[in-house]
């Protein structure tokens, strides 16, 4: 617990005011932050006490009754300690958009257009934001909740048997 | 010029079965594997179940040298293009078989990404169902298909000639 307790007070020295709540379910810390603030916070994980210099993780929740509607997650991991590190931040319905993190990890790039491509979440400085899994031509976002579940965008006329 | 020996029904029927057998023995087969159930299409191909033993031994890699596409695994919309111009590569006669319960129906991914069975993309002779089909009902898939191919009415190089 000591070391969780030097990852925080780090934290509340470097970007005074980003965390919002924390906790420990299973063992692991979780903190909950201001979404403005994620860039700050991913650069003092990466090289403060903690040494959370690993990205596992990226992805995103909807959760549609709340007015905060998408909850992003991002693991981080330390591979000095075998610690990992939660980190959330809730977004608003309309027009959710957070800071990309591919600046500091390369491998935010494609995570962040998986989230883009199935959320809708934008990632303000990406390089390249563009669908990763779904075809250029698709209309919406098939992870969100109001997805007609029975839609289908078909690529080529399909025929009938 | 007396009798073409080609309009003669006896030599029509024996010449459609000769052929039938011929093509029923020397099927040469393009695996389009997506997914898991390739695993089990290996399993067949390989020396337990053997399916060279039923006349299905040529494995080609492009579809211009094959009369058979087994598509194995799941078809997402995305694939649906790249299936139909493999299809569509195939020289005459070509027969489909779907692989697996993801090919037949889509199988348990009844969502926005999958096509729901190869049917809805291609034209398809014989459905394999199971998740993955065991090796023994590939091989009377084949066997299935074999019966297909003999019953078909064949199509051959004079024929369009006589019957045109």
């Amino acid at each position: 617990m000591e070391e969780k307790s030097d990852v925080l007070s780090d934290l509340a020295a470097r970007v005074p005011g980003a965390v919002l709540e924390t906790s420990a379910p299973l063992g692991d810390l979780t903190i909950v932050i201001r979404p403005e603030s994620l860039f700050e916070v991913a650069a003092a994980l990466k090289d403060g006490p903690g040494g959370f210099a690993t990205l596992l993780d990226l992805t995103c929740v909807d959760f549609p009754d709340r007015p905060d509607r998408f909850e992003m997650v991002y693991h981080f991991f330390a591979l000095s300690g075998l610690r990992r590190l939660r980190v959330k931040l809730r977004l608003p319905a309309s027009e959710p958009a957070v800071a990309s993190l591919t600046p500091l990890w390369k491998i935010a790039d494609w995570m962040e257009r998986e989230a883009y491509d199935l959320f809708g979440v934008t990632f303000i400085g990406h390089p390249y934001l563009r669908r990763l899994f779904m075809n250029e031509e698709f209309v919406g976002h098939p992870l969100r909740k109001d997805y007609p579940w029975r839609k289908r965008q078909p690529v080529i006329p399909l025929r009938t048997p | 010029m007396g009798l073409n020996p080609f309009q003669a029904a006896w030599f029509t029927t024996t010449l459609n079965s000769m052929l039938g057998w011929g093509r029923k023995y020397s099927v040469f087969h393009y695996p389009y594997v997506t997914a898991c159930c390739g695993m089990e299409y290996m399993s067949a191909a390989c020396a337990h179940f053997d399916i060279d033993r039923f006349g299905f031994g040529w494995t080609r890699f492009t579809p211009r040298q094959s009369d058979l596409l087994l598509v194995v695994g799941t078809i997402c919309q995305k694939q649906a293009p790249i299936l139909r111009t493999v299809y569509e590569q195939m020289c005459e006669p070509k027969w489909v078989i779907a692989f697996g319960a993801c090919a037949v129906s889509g199988g348990i991914y009844d969502n926005y990404a999958v096509v729901q069975g190869v049917d809805r993309v291609i034209p398809v002779d014989v459905f394999i169902p199971g998740c993955p089909p065991r090796p023994e009902m590939v091989l009377d898939s084949l066997v299935k298909l074999q019966k297909k191919i003999q019953k078909t009415d064949q199509d051959w190089r004079w024929k369009k000639k006589a019957t045109s």
